[in-house]
């Protein structure tokens, strides 16, 4: 690298003020960025990865400040710079994508108008004789079909991935030399995740311009990016080539975090750090044992919910006029499905957003109706049972549920140990303060929360305690069955490797069945002995954890396997 | 449009016909008998009696129920006990009077508290944030009747830079020929300038005392939902692509953040028509809030029914018209019409 490179953030540190005196978010940072390369800055939550990235285009909010160091961008300091001078650079020069594409667009604004207004500010009047016309090219490159019509849509008529791609446009309408996406394809599907990033790579590389790539996702800066900036509570702990970072990580920290990423060929335990690993004996192998002829746990036999057909499609039909389209008049969210899960069994249910996994484990928890089918748990037809009803019978304790995010799934007024014995108040059998104490830090210490934290609020937990206070909560009444909706979705890779483990032991110790809800194939292996894979409301194939991944018969399950990005990862 | 216009038209036809059973009910449960008032302190019961039948309120009540809604349906409102007029003629000639004043003092508020609550949000803790708090936390804790007193004090009786508070024109002028029925309008149809300027010297302060209490909710929800709008993630992506901060602010943040103020602004339209009551007895309009309390006190039922009715028309088209607003505004509520 004998030219000067196009980024350049040398020693920076970055304060906000906050009521309790000033945070450093990150701490003498030194990126720099080559021209037509691509990096990726990856860390857990905290690390400061996205504070670097707003202080390189200075959109920090009003608390924050760049204190100490210098962003020089193509020659240019961005810390003196004027403000004038920062807007010009923005959009044209550095542009930015980022999380939750459907938050960053004007909801009420027609996609083509916000491409437009990146347009008009930057490219000269002269040069452009038509905007409508360049932002529509701008939709074509992006490859979303028909962007004549597109133009005229409104976010929250496009799907997750298609606002993303309009985003894309936005952030590449007027040809910048840097890219920064911060967390693109979090929240999206992993086929979506690959189309979205093959998109990112093609245009970014055809255009010969710069890419920063935020991420958590080890796998996804491995198979996209050049080189690797590791950073760890507001500092880098790690830069290297993306080969070498994988095949020879040399701080601790890296270390760790390879190892908690969820990949082919490890266990549960190899997850976790090496002294925590060894230190926690091998379980029991977890193969169910079903005894032949014995009946399963959860029985589901040709399980239907439909939904009366009323979306935005028909409406939108009425408006423009047109003749409503041939359909039936139901959407059937989950279309025949049947299995079973045995006694100590863990099942994962896999699929991709609108596949209806979330809808079965629903209906199985009895808190939806189902259309048609038969719900047989332990033996008992629970599925004729109305769900108002079914909150009071002796079933409804035993089984429960572990929710995706651990914050919005606690009320926020009750304390830790509150939430946990609450399902014993509703169902249980034990009375009196200290009996119900005497449990809930017993469901403590097998969870592994320590007791002072009982009587904290769930504000003043961190992300993995909270994880913590569900499970404890959800296996209060010994349930024989937990539904598990993806419980480590919103946690950092090494807590979910963390929690992942705590739920393997605790099924081994307390014989309890898992129906495991996930769109992560990786995390499902580790965690069920089968697996089954849903297609809009159809199962498409079903088998053993180890066969299905390793040898799908199905086409979509293949497509699902092929998306995942893998770090080549050589621990050991 | 048409047909989701049509279609809240339609909703409000059950409110309506609960609005009419309502009023008829309540002005009969109130206290007083209007024959006795009529017929004066000196009646005898003999002639109490005769006026209850002239006015049919000896009548089973579902029978004179009937009858009202009947005569309602044909524009009906009945005549006025005290001044003998109909309802429907005197609501009519003095809706203009108070629809004049809310509007303008709505308007005055909105001119002045929009500007405050953006300008507050984009430039927090800075002295315009400080003036917006302080002059939304008099506005709110000053009762009407009380603010209007003290600006007639001051601007008519002190200064003596304004008229005196007698009604909605100079007694030398003549009202202008009714086009609108609002004087300031109707004043410039006639190319009558002085009568504008007297008309509009007579309105100022009814209007600024109801602008000063209807700025503090509209300048605090424009604060409020600017703030939020402003910090959200699409003001960052417009930012990040350079935008300049005045489509930021305009475009981006502004449009977003006036939906919860538009609801404010039909609450707040509602509340000042109730205020009216209070305001048109200080500056002694001759608007139908007036009219109302006069007629409450003398038991006088049908211009109280009338004036619930007008009021429950207006409430209806004013969410009509917040509606049609909203679907303007933001594209999701259209779909759902």
């Amino acid at each position: 690298m004998t030219a000067q490179p196009l980024l350049e953030v040398q020693d920076l540190t970055v304060e906000f003020t906050t009521r309790r005196g000033i945070v450093k978010a990150v701490q003498h940072v030194n990126i720099s960025v080559a021209r037509g390369e691509t990096l990726a800055i990856v860390g857990e939550s905290g690390s400061g990865k996205s504070v670097t990235s707003y202080a390189v285009m200075r959109i920090l909010d009003r608390a924050g400040r760049i204190a100490e160091g210098s962003v020089m961008f193509s020659g240019i300091d961005v810390k003196a710079a004027t403000e004038g001078q920062m807007r010009d650079l923005r959009g044209r020069e550095v542009s930015m994508i980022f999380q939750n594409p459907r938050a960053a667009l004007n909801p009420i604004r027609k996609v083509g108008d916000q491409i437009e207004d990146v347009l008009r500010t930057h490219v000269q009047q002269a040069m452009v004789s038509d905007h409508g016309e360049k932002a529509i090219e701008a939709l074509e490159q992006v490859k979303i079909a028909r962007p004549r019509e597109r133009y005229h849509a409104y976010p929250f008529e496009l799907s997750g991935g298609m606002c993303q791609r309009v985003v894309i446009a936005l952030a590449l309408a007027c040809n910048p030399q840097l890219l920064i996406a911060d967390e693109p394809t979090t929240g999206l599907d992993v086929t979506t995740q690959k189309a979205v990033m093959d998109l990112i790579v093609e245009l970014t590389k055809r255009k010969a311009m710069s890419t920063i790539l935020i991420t958590h996702d080890l796998g996804l800066a491995a198979a996209y990016c050049d080189r690797v900036v590791v950073m760890e509570k507001g500092r880098v702990v790690e830069t290297a080539k993306a080969a070498d970072i994988f095949a020879n990580p040399q701080h601790p920290y890296t270390k760790k975090l390879m190892r908690a990423t969820p990949r082919l060929g490890v266990s549960l335990r190899d997850l976790l750090p090496e002294e925590e690993g060894a230190a926690s004996a091998e379980p029991a192998p977890a193969v169910a044992a079903i005894a032949e002829g014995q009946q399963p746990l959860l029985l589901i036999e040709k399980l239907v919910k439909e939904y009366p057909r009323q979306g935005a499609t028909a409406t939108l039909g009425k408006l423009f006029g047109r003749k409503p389209p041939v359909e039936p008049d139901v959407f059937r969210a989950v279309d025949g499905i049947s299995f079973s899960i045995g006694h100590g069994e863990s099942v994962g249910l896999v699929g991709e957003s609108g596949c209806g996994k979330s809808t079965t484990s629903m209906m199985v928890m009895r808190l939806l109706d189902q259309t048609s089918g038969l719900i047989q748990f332990d033996g008992e037809d629970i599925g004729g049972i109305q769900p108002a009803a079914f909150a009071r019978l002796p079933q409804r304790s035993r089984i429960q549920m572990v929710f995706q995010d651990p914050t919005d799934s606690l009320n926020p007024r009750f304390t830790a140990a509150r939430a946990i014995v609450d399902p014993i108040m509703q169902l249980g059998d034990i009375r009196g303060r200290d009996a119900l104490r005497a449990r809930c830090e017993e469901l403590a210490t097998m969870v592994g929360l320590p007791h002072n934290l009982l009587d904290r609020f769930p504000h003043q937990l961190s992300g993995g305690q909270k994880a913590r206070v569900g499970i404890a909560r959800a296996i209060a009444l010994h349930p024989k069955l937990v539904v598990l909706d993806e419980p480590t979705a919103a946690l950092d890779v090494s807590v979910q490797a963390v929690v992942l483990n705590l739920l393997q032991d605790l099924k081994a110790r307390l014989g309890m069945s898992y129906l495991f809800v996930s769109h992560d194939l990786n995390v499902v292996r580790l965690l069920c002995d089968r697996v089954i894979v849903m297609r809009t409301g159809r199962i498409v194939e079903e088998g053993s954890s180890e066969q299905v991944l390793s040898d799908p018969q199905d086409s979509y399950t293949k497509e699902l396997l092929t998306a995942i990005p893998h770090p080549p990862l050589q621990i050991h | 449009m048409l047909t989701m216009i049509g279609k809240r038209l339609m909703f409000a036809i059950p409110s309506l016909i609960g609005v009419v059973i309502v009023t008829f009910l309540l002005t009969r449960a109130l206290p007083g008998d209007p024959a006795a008032y009529f017929a004066g302190p000196a009646a005898t019961k003999e002639a109490v009696e005769q006026i209850r039948k002239k006015l049919g309120l000896d009548k089973p009540l579902i029978e004179q129920f009937f009858r009202y809604t009947n005569d309602l349906a044909h524009g009906d409102f009945g005549n006025s006990l005290t001044t003998g007029q109909p309802v429907a003629a005197e609501i009519r000639n003095r809706l203009p009077a108070s629809a004049e004043l809310t509007l303008l003092g709505l308007i005055v508020s909105i001119v002045i508290a929009i500007p405050l609550g953006v300008l507050a949000a984009t430039r927090p803790g800075s002295w315009i944030d400080h003036l917006c708090r302080i002059t939304t936390t008099a506005g709110v804790s000053l009762p009407v009747f009380f603010t209007g007193l003290v600006l007639v004090y001051f601007f008519y009786f002190r200064l003596g830079w304004s008229p005196a508070p007698l009604g909605r024109l100079d007694v030398f002028y003549s009202a202008p020929p009714t086009v609108t029925g609002f004087y300031l309008i109707d004043t410039l149809i006639a190319r009558d300038f002085e009568a504008f300027r007297s008309a509009l010297s007579q309105l100022i302060l009814p209007a600024t005392t109801l602008a000063i209490f209807s700025l503090a909710p509209i300048a605090r929800m424009t604060r409020a939902s600017m703030l939020a709008v402003l910090s959200s993630e699409f003001v960052r992506t417009a930012r990040a692509s350079g935008l300049s901060p005045t489509t930021v602010i305009v475009t981006y943040a502004f449009r977003n953040a006036m939906l919860p103020v538009i609801t404010t602004l039909s609450m707040v339209f509602s509340f000042l028509l109730g205020a009216n009551v209070l305001v048109e007895k200080v500056f002694a309009w001759p608007g139908i809030g007036s009219y109302a309390v006069e007629a409450l006190i003398s038991s006088d039922f049908a211009p109280v029914q009338g004036f619930v009715l007008t009021m429950a028309v207006m409430y209806v088209l004013l969410n009509l018209v917040i509606d049609i607003l909203y679907g303007v505004i933001d594209p999701r509520v259209r779909l759902e019409g």
